[in-house]
């Protein structure tokens, strides 16, 4: 695997993604999601809602590195309050 | 609710679901690890943290070629698909001529990119070219070296002659699918011309036209060969497009970092753009068929 350069923080981030897909798989088994609308223009599904947050978190984080100075772990903790409302209210 | 859910059939995925691991998953996954790393040798990287994201995100020449991208992109959707529409009403429903109309239309799909590039830079040729020949004889300052706006068009031109048919054949597929008791009904109605494509066509046309869209979006999203052939990115850069400014960083200058993170934000604005297209048109549609 030394030709994919693994780092630590490249492992941790794809192995909590896998999870988190994990997780909803379970989740979903045990409770399916039931299409709604929330604060979002489209009535949404959890994964729906999970996908939209990841790429808006994605965003995020290149608006901070791109435009401000701050830590990227700022920009990390933004991500994590968004998603957790987006997941809520969304 | 009350189906009872059967989820066995998901094992018949995991062959495809292997394939594309290895063919997508893993490669992106190594343009990450490339991405937060300065990569020297294949045993030589050191961490870079974000900083190649900040470089490539400050830099004023990526964000005038993000710019143009989108520019581009647009201009193209706006012409190739009315245009592809219009084509596939004309085009005709049955006989012989549907043939030949058909072959006609598809013929510039089956040209290679880069044959695409030089057919239209030879044509471009103020000496030789049947393009640039007749515009210069027509005392028009014609040069797509020389001047940006010249070079813009032309590529347009291009893009338009090779891709339009992509989107009126789908047209024209989706047309033929379309019932004749939807036209009898219309007939009845005395339903005129124009709504007849507005209330039938267009709404039958929606699925085509959204794979059309997506296609058209993201190919010329992703455009390099043509440009590259027809203009070399100039005159300056005025034609040169992400595609080519990321073989610029990855491949001629083997900056793998740099490269690594901005195929990551072009893969990103890639998806955004994509997923917004089509979330907006399966809304629409959704939408409508509740009124209904």
């Amino acid at each position: 695997m030394s030709w994919m350069h693994w780092t630590g923080p490249t492992a941790g981030f794809f192995i909590s993604i896998a999870l988190i897909l994990a997780g909803m798989s379970v989740w979903q088994y045990f409770s399916p999601s039931i299409e709604r609308k929330g604060f979002l223009p489209i009535s949404t599904t959890r994964g729906d809602r999970l996908f939209i947050g990841l790429l808006t978190s994605a965003f995020i984080h290149l608006a901070f590195i791109g435009v401000t100075e701050l830590h990227v772990l700022v920009a990390t903790a933004v991500s994590v309050v968004w998603m957790i409302i987006l997941m809520r209210w969304g | 609710m009350n189906k009872i859910e059967n989820n066995k059939a998901w094992f018949f995925v995991i062959p495809v679901f292997v394939v594309v691991a290895f063919s997508a998953v893993i490669p992106l996954m190594t343009v990450v690890n490339y991405s937060v790393q300065d990569i020297f040798g294949s045993d030589s990287a050191f961490w870079t943290g974000t900083e190649w994201y900040k470089e490539t995100l400050r830099d004023p020449g990526l964000q005038a070629a993000l710019l143009r991208q989108f520019a581009f992109s647009f201009t193209v959707l706006a012409i190739e698909v009315p245009l592809g529409i219009g084509i596939a009403l004309l085009m005709p429903r049955k006989g012989w001529a549907a043939s030949a109309a058909l072959v006609l239309v598809a013929m510039p799909l089956l040209i290679p990119l880069n044959v695409v590039g030089t057919i239209w830079q030879i044509m471009a040729r103020t000496d030789i070219g049947l393009l640039g020949w007749t515009l210069s004889g027509l005392g028009v300052d014609y040069s797509i070296n020389g001047d940006a706006v010249d070079a813009w068009a032309t590529i347009i031109l291009m893009d338009v002659w090779h891709w339009t048919p992509l989107i009126a054949l789908l047209s024209y597929s989706g047309l033929r699918a379309i019932p004749e008791a939807y036209y009898q009904a219309a007939r009845i109605d005395r339903a005129s011309r124009w709504a007849v494509f507005r209330y039938i066509q267009l709404p039958k046309l929606t699925n085509v036209l959204v794979i059309g869209v997506l296609l058209r979006f993201m190919d010329s999203f992703m455009i390099y060969a043509e440009p590259f052939v027809l203009t070399g990115g100039g005159p300056g850069s005025s034609t040169t497009f992400l595609s080519q400014t990321l073989t610029t960083i990855a491949v001629s200058q083997r900056d793998l970092g740099p490269g690594g993170a901005f195929s990551i934000i072009y893969f990103l604005i890639i998806l955004a753009v994509s997923w917004l297209f089509y979330t907006f048109i399966m809304n629409a549609q959704k939408d409508k068929s509740a009124q209904q």
